[in-house]
């Protein structure tokens, strides 16, 4: 009792800035930029205004959430920009604008996220493969496989009906006026990821081989299903961003690029903390959050568009060198 | 073993993984050649062309050596290539008296990216993987911010690196030889060598021991972005003109890791060398020299490099007993 008390003195010394300190600093980053955003453009000071940009960010937020998971067992994710663009690929070349197809496509959307993220994980947890050559590895491929199933060029277009998850808006609802689909499917996408996550010892045991591996499998826990688990959920959120990014813009081998990077630096921004063993779901969707929220700002000051990608890095290196100096670890 | 008894004992040897990767790799390169009946490939010149195909990545690849060696990774080299490039075809703007200055501006900024990726990873203590994706990604905006602006191209003395002759051998393919001897002496023949060993086997162990591992964490990551640029330098010079792509295309990043891994050289650090790396960067020139000749698609190529660089790590991975993520 006494030797507890003790490491508990060492280890967290009893001072008022702790209360403070537990605070997600991402939730405060986001109220500010969010109030810079209504300072300069009244448009976002209407509900719609801001269910809009909800409805934007949400293909970053469901990435960063589903990359979470992986993320916390300390892998990384960098193949679901790929998967995303094969998703698309592959809904405008199932349905072919033929809107009476639409369940097909979004039954093989799933399908194939669910193989890419089987392949993934088996070949992290069983092939012993690093996570970072596998995804980048998978990369390769799956953008190989888009590009061979489209001969590099994909034609057609999405049915309408396909596009309604990104692209439609309920008006009239009360209170808000306007309830955009994707941030329907944002809420109902994050309930299963957080409930995943926080609420199952599925989610806890992640956070524990994250931590110690070595520890997780002497206590019983299964590593390699554990494992390969996190890469399916993270595939699945990434065709879900896909269906809803094929909503927002056109097909293309493009639709998908980038998506990776964005995904790690919104949760690396929430306080994730790479090579595994801490990260919360607050933390994912408000780094995600706080991502679009910087670019929907650099927007409308006129930042140089092309200038986005290197505040990105930026803010990445900063997000990853402050949660080093909170947890004093090296992140 | 710790840095301490390394930095008594002579480089430890890659053994004959370097050669078994050589041998397969140029065996199935025959083979594929005089199955195809393109018996041309054979010849000097088609095997020059061949070993051509190796400088750029296998500049790259000794300097991700150093960096893998001492436990970190350098995935901001695809897009410092391409500012190098542009760098390099901007200032010497076709003029062959800028040349020297070219070169000098196209190192200068491989110096400074390094010193920046160094001093993040070992100052910052931000994971290398996060600290070079961002730098990178900062590079790549700048440079796609900028290129409209910085047009030029290089004059033609200077193209001299990537197609003149010295007694027959390509120059391009001694610059490579060069870099090679060079980062290959510094790792087995000097003190600086064992102690990167021993800063990448054991970090702690080796800070204990009285070395500096900042010091060589830095080191690695400004050799890195140095031979970065000098790749930069010679596609430059390839093709007469800083293209702003050049680098991302060449998919350099994860290439230059994928070669230093399957030469054998360990993804967390200590152990390992520049032999395997250049077996690795030829492994990965006859797979394109293969793949061309039996006429595959390119896209179906893609599939198959991405697929092979996995099955590849896989090879040295699956038997280990310790967990990976």
């Amino acid at each position: 009792m006494t030797a507890k008390i003790l490491t508990h003195a060492v280890s967290r010394p009893p001072t008022p800035r702790v209360a403070w300190r537990r605070i997600n600093p991402t939730i405060v980053i986001f109220l500010v930029l969010l109030a810079a955003i209504c300072w300069i453009s009244p448009l976002y000071r209407t509900a719609p205004g801001l269910m809009s940009l909800l409805q934007r960010a949400s293909p970053v937020i469901i990435l960063s959430a589903g990359q979470t998971f992986v993320l916390v067992t300390g892998g990384f994710d960098l193949s679901v920009g790929s998967l995303i663009t094969l998703v698309v690929v592959a809904c405008a070349l199932i349905t072919g604008g033929d809107g009476s197809l639409t369940w097909i496509a979004l039954l093989a959307a799933y399908g194939i996220g669910l193989t890419v993220g089987l392949i993934n994980g088996a070949i992290v947890a069983w092939g012993k493969v690093p996570s970072i050559i596998t995804t980048l590895g998978m990369l390769l491929s799956v953008k190989g496989v888009a590009m061979l199933w489209s001969g590099g060029a994909p034609e057609g277009y999405l049915p309408v009906n396909l596009r309604y998850f990104g692209r439609y808006v309920w008006r009239h609802v009360p209170l808000i006026q306007r309830l955009p689909v994707a941030v329907v499917v944002l809420v109902g996408s994050l309930a299963v990821l957080v409930w995943l996550f926080h609420f199952t010892n599925f989610g806890r045991l992640l956070l524990m081989i994250g931590d110690n591996p070595r520890a997780a499998e002497l206590s019983g826990v299964p590593v390699r299903r554990q494992r390969m688990l996190a890469f399916v959920i993270s595939a699945l959120a990434a065709v879900t961003a896909g269906i809803l990014l094929g909503g927002f813009s056109g097909v293309s081998v493009d639709v998908g690029t980038g998506y990776e990077l964005e995904a790690t630096s919104a949760a690396v921004i929430g306080g994730v903390v790479l090579l595994g063993g801490e990260g919360s779901m607050t933390g994912a969707i408000f780094g995600g959050l706080t991502l679009y929220a910087l670019f929907t700002l650099l927007n409308l000051i006129g930042f140089p568009e092309p200038l986005r990608v290197a505040v990105q890095g930026l803010i990445l290196v900063a997000a990853a060198a402050l949660t080093a100096r909170r947890s004093g670890t090296r992140q | 073993m710790s840095g301490i008894t390394l930095s008594t004992r002579r480089f430890r040897p890659q053994g004959l993984l370097p050669a078994a990767l050589i041998v397969g790799a140029a065996l199935t390169y025959a083979v594929v050649s005089l199955a195809t009946a393109q018996s041309a490939q054979l010849s000097w010149a088609g095997i020059a062309g061949l070993l051509q195909r190796m400088v750029a990545l296998g500049i790259t690849a000794c300097g991700q050596t150093l960096v893998l060696l001492v436990g970190s990774i350098d995935l901001s080299v695809a897009n410092l290539i391409s500012v190098s490039a542009v760098i390099a075809a901007h200032v010497m703007n076709g003029r062959p008296d800028a040349i020297a200055l070219g070169i000098a501006a196209a190192i200068a900024i491989g110096v400074i990216v390094g010193l920046a990726n160094g001093l993040i990873v070992s100052k910052l203590k931000v994971s290398p993987l996060i600290a070079t994706l961002g730098i990178g990604l900062v590079l790549q905006g700048v440079l796609s911010a900028a290129y409209d602006d910085l047009p030029g191209s290089v004059p033609a003395s200077f193209r001299v690196l990537a197609y003149g002759h010295v007694l027959g051998i390509p120059l391009a393919l001694l610059l490579l030889a060069a870099v090679v001897a060079l980062a290959g002496f510094v790792l087995s023949r000097t003190v600086i060598g064992f102690r990167l060993y021993g800063v990448g086997g054991d970090a702690r162990t080796a800070r204990l021991a009285g070395i500096r591992t900042d010091r060589f964490v830095i080191g690695a990551h400004i050799a890195a972005s140095v031979t970065a640029a000098v790749s930069g330098l010679y596609l430059a010079s390839w093709l007469g003109a800083g293209t702003p792509w050049v680098g991302r295309d060449g998919g350099y990043d994860l290439d230059s890791v994928a070669v230093v891994v399957i030469g054998g050289t360990l993804l967390s650090g200590g152990r390992g060398g520049v032999a395997g790396t250049i077996a690795g960067v030829f492994v990965f020139a006859t797979i394109d020299a293969v793949f061309n000749m039996l006429q595959i698609d390119p896209f179906l190529g893609q599939i198959l490099r991405g697929l092979i660089v996995i099955s590849s790590v896989a090879a040295y991975t699956f038997r280990g007993k310790a967990h990976v993520a």
